[in-house]
């Protein structure tokens, strides 16, 4: 019951701050509600009993990647309000319909999981035992190796690129 | 209920309180050692050697008027030292001041809590201090707190890096991420990991000033350059709660400091059973001094060592102490595998 109340106020919370980081006039306040709502869906992973993800979600993306984002936003200086100017190669049906897409995802696997019982529950009951540090870099190295390897080696190229990238002028 | 509601309650009443007394204390205790350094006094009018001058300074920053610039974003700039402080303060929660006590026919664990991911948490809520910074500077609209801010901002995330590097090294030896654990690994292997680790002791201890924006790394304070740093706009309360958040930040770098290298509330040489009759001292009050002589260091280094300038430091963390860390964790793996 206490869990019920706590979840569906987190999920109207994060959703109310959802809608306000697209909503705000002001760039710098639309990433501050943004870093916010990665902080309440930390919660939602402890929530969960996922406390290793739930603190991997504020270190990497509230603590790292929204400061850079921050960063960006207050270096640009975007204080025109956005009716004065619109992008020309702003494509509205593309976005549209990438929008759509994902959508469209989301509803089917909500749907399958809905509709057949044993899809999503093993994925959630394997989430709450991954709470524990262990299990989680136990399932990493061994079920997903694979992908946690392309992964890294992705970000190693992006990295040498951002090298090469910023050498160039030296 | 008393188990569950109560005594952690009470337990975060009280650390609070404490904390922020400490933190006014800290001060007195700065001015006085670098009095001391200079052949001065240091404050000696408001009660017996300006013991009560902490109490004169509060009730005047709190009698000042409040001053917001007209430019400046209101709501950023009223969240700015609330969002400085607040991470400094809940990271408490994990630290462990000592073992279960009895206490009215009670075990009392002498910390709030204790979860698995405990020295994960710490460099998570560490890493959010960061906004503060950022936000005070952008939302006072001012050039001297932005540029101040940027630079605040680069060096705290450069050493970031260097310090959670050490860490991962540091989580090799231990094999545990509790905080409580951390200690217990030390209170087994009869030896602090600052023995075992000595490199990653003295990283931890650059980085942690570095990120504590300390003399010598205090850049994004550079009066001379900078007319005050990230705070020039600030007036009254609102400044006091960035120095509180500072103080507060150092307090934290030097308990964790004390319970990852110092064997937190353990006795000097657990494994040395000669020295047994040093555990009369109860466990908290070993932890209480080692802190505090982290803190008396952070002081005697601030009255000692002039200012680095800021290609120095960049270089210091990024070219030094960055290739340390990640040459460090190479070692302890290759070791703790070998052994």
């Amino acid at each position: 019951m206490g869990e019920a109340i706590v979840f569906y106020g987190l999920s109207a919370l994060i959703l109310g701050f959802a809608v306000m980081v697209i909503s705000t006039r002001d760039t710098v306040h639309s990433v501050l509600f943004l870093v916010v709502n990665f902080l309440l869906v930390a919660m939602l992973y402890v929530l969960l009993g996922a406390e290793f993800l739930a603190v991997i979600q504020v270190l990497v993306y509230a603590g790292g990647i929204l400061v850079l984002y921050l960063f960006v936003v207050m270096l640009v200086n975007l204080k025109r309000p956005p009716e004065t100017y619109q992008d020309p190669r702003r494509q509205t049906r593309l976005g549209l319909a990438l929008s759509g897409a994902v959508l469209a995802e989301f509803v089917a696997i909500g749907v399958y999981g809905y509709t057949s019982p044993e899809g999503l529950p093993a994925v959630a009951a394997q989430a709450v035992e991954g709470g524990n540090v262990e299990q989680v870099g136990w399932v990493l190295y061994t079920n997903y190796l694979i992908p946690f390897e392309v992964a890294s080696i992705l970000l190693l190229v992006a990295m040498i690129g951002a090298i090469v990238l910023a050498q160039r002028d030296v | 209920m008393v188990d569950t509601l109560v005594i952690p309650l009470l337990k975060i009443v009280i650390l609070l309180n404490a904390i922020l007394i400490a933190v006014t204390y800290m001060v007195l205790l700065e001015r006085k050692v670098i009095a001391w350094v200079q052949s001065r006094l240091g404050p000696m009018r408001v009660g017996p050697y300006g013991a009560l001058q902490p109490i004169a300074d509060a009730i005047k920053l709190m009698a000042k008027e409040d001053i917001t610039p007209t430019r400046a974003d209101r709501w950023v700039f009223t969240a700015a030292p609330i969002v400085v402080l607040v991470p400094a303060l809940i990271v408490f929660a994990v630290i462990p001041f000592g073992p279960e006590v009895e206490l009215f026919g009670r075990s009392v664990p002498l910390y709030i809590t204790d979860i698995n991911v405990g020295l994960l948490y710490v460099v998570a809520i560490a890493s959010l201090g960061v906004y503060g910074i950022i936000l005070a500077g952008w939302a006072s609209n001012s050039k001297y707190p932005l540029l101040a801010s940027l630079r605040a901002t680069a060096q705290l995330i450069s050493y970031e890096v260097a310090v959670t590097m050490i860490l991962v090294s540091l989580v090799l030896t231990a094999g545990t991420l509790s905080m409580v654990g951390i200690v217990e690994a030390q209170r087994d292997a009869g030896l602090w990991f600052a023995f075992v680790q000595p490199v990653a002791f003295v990283v931890f201890f650059i980085g942690g000033m570095a990120e504590t924006n300390r003399a010598p790394f205090d850049m994004p304070e550079a009066e001379q350059e900078l007319t005050g740093g990230f705070h020039t706009e600030y007036s009254g309360m609102r400044f006091a709660l960035f120095f509180l958040a500072e103080y507060a930040n150092m307090i934290v770098i030097s308990t964790v400091a004390t319970t990852l290298f110092l064997g937190g509330w353990l006795r000097p040489f657990p494994g040395v059973a000669a020295l047994g009759f040093l555990d009369l001292v109860p466990a908290w009050i070993w932890f209480l001094f080692k802190t505090f002589v982290f803190l008396y260091v952070f002081l005697w280094i601030r009255a000692t060592l002039p200012r680095y300038r800021y290609d120095q430091l960049m270089r210091l963390g990024w070219k030094v102490l960055i290739p340390i860390g990640i040459g460090n964790i190479v070692v302890t793996g290759v070791v703790k595998v070998l052994l």
